[in-house]
């Protein structure tokens, strides 16, 4: 199991600002993580499709789509940073 | 080295000089101050929100502070990022060194604010005239940020 949370433009979107998700021998890196929840359809598949700007970090570090999921891992999934 | 986010207002005299009391060793102090600006993209901007991910941003604070004392020599510094609600000329964010001479300063909080705008994982969302908005990120930030990378030539 992981945590999954959303930010700022994403949260608004689709309407979650966190959730858990089950891990499996299919869903273990960041790139599997993001074509599971592309394949819900919708405004997810809008606001994750390819070449979207969104940003993921694992455990508050930035990552990319080979980026390995661990069973109790924070996952991140944001726009690119605006603040300053 | 201290790094903080919060929703209150901050006192730059008294930040700065909490900063440098007691050593004789500095002789340079630079600051930077960030402020909400009334206009952004051609549109009036009557107020504005500021999230965060807590946890991550204080984390992402402290690493950019990290390497910009391994780049200059610093004595200390302060970032303070301000969250949730602000109106124009709010204060939003204070970034400060000290060193022994003003070059290790300047270099530094121009570092660190140009780091913080693409890295540390704030977000801002504008009131206008057509309602709220969030803030894309903009191309020039991370120009300004790329150009402290050795390999572009810029940082001797």
């Amino acid at each position: 199991m992981i945590t999954v949370l959303y930010f700022a433009r994403l949260r608004e979107s689709l309407g979650l600002d966190r959730e858990q998700i089950e891990l499996s021998s299919s869903l273990s890196t960041v790139g599997d993580l993001i074509a599971h929840l592309r394949a819900r359809g919708g405004a997810w598949q809008t606001e994750l499709a390819p070449g979207k700007p969104v940003r993921i970090a694992v455990d508050q570090d930035m990552a990319n789509p080979a980026t390995p999921l661990a069973d109790g891992c924070e996952v991140a999934l944001f726009p690119p940073v605006t603040g300053g | 080295m201290s790094v903080r986010v919060q929703t209150a207002d901050f006192d730059l005299g008294e930040e700065i000089l909490k900063l440098r009391r007691g050593n004789p060793k500095i002789g340079a102090v630079a600051s930077f101050v960030g402020l909400v600006r009334d206009l952004s993209e051609g549109t009036a901007v009557s107020a504005m929100t500021l999230e965060h991910y807590p946890g991550m941003t204080e984390k992402a604070l402290e690493e950019i502070v990290a390497e910009a004392k391994q780049r200059w020599e610093l004595y200390d510094t302060l970032v303070i990022h301000r969250v949730g609600p602000l109106l124009p000329t709010d204060q939003i964010v204070l970034v400060a060194a000290s060193s022994a001479h003003r070059q290790d300063a300047f270099a530094a909080c121009e570092f660190i604010m140009d780091y913080l705008k693409t890295r540390a994982p704030f977000w801002k969302k504008e009131e206008t005239p057509d309602g709220a908005r969030w803030v894309d990120a903009r191309e020039s930030d991370d120009e300004a940020a790329l150009r402290w990378d050795s390999t572009n030539g810029y940082n001797d």
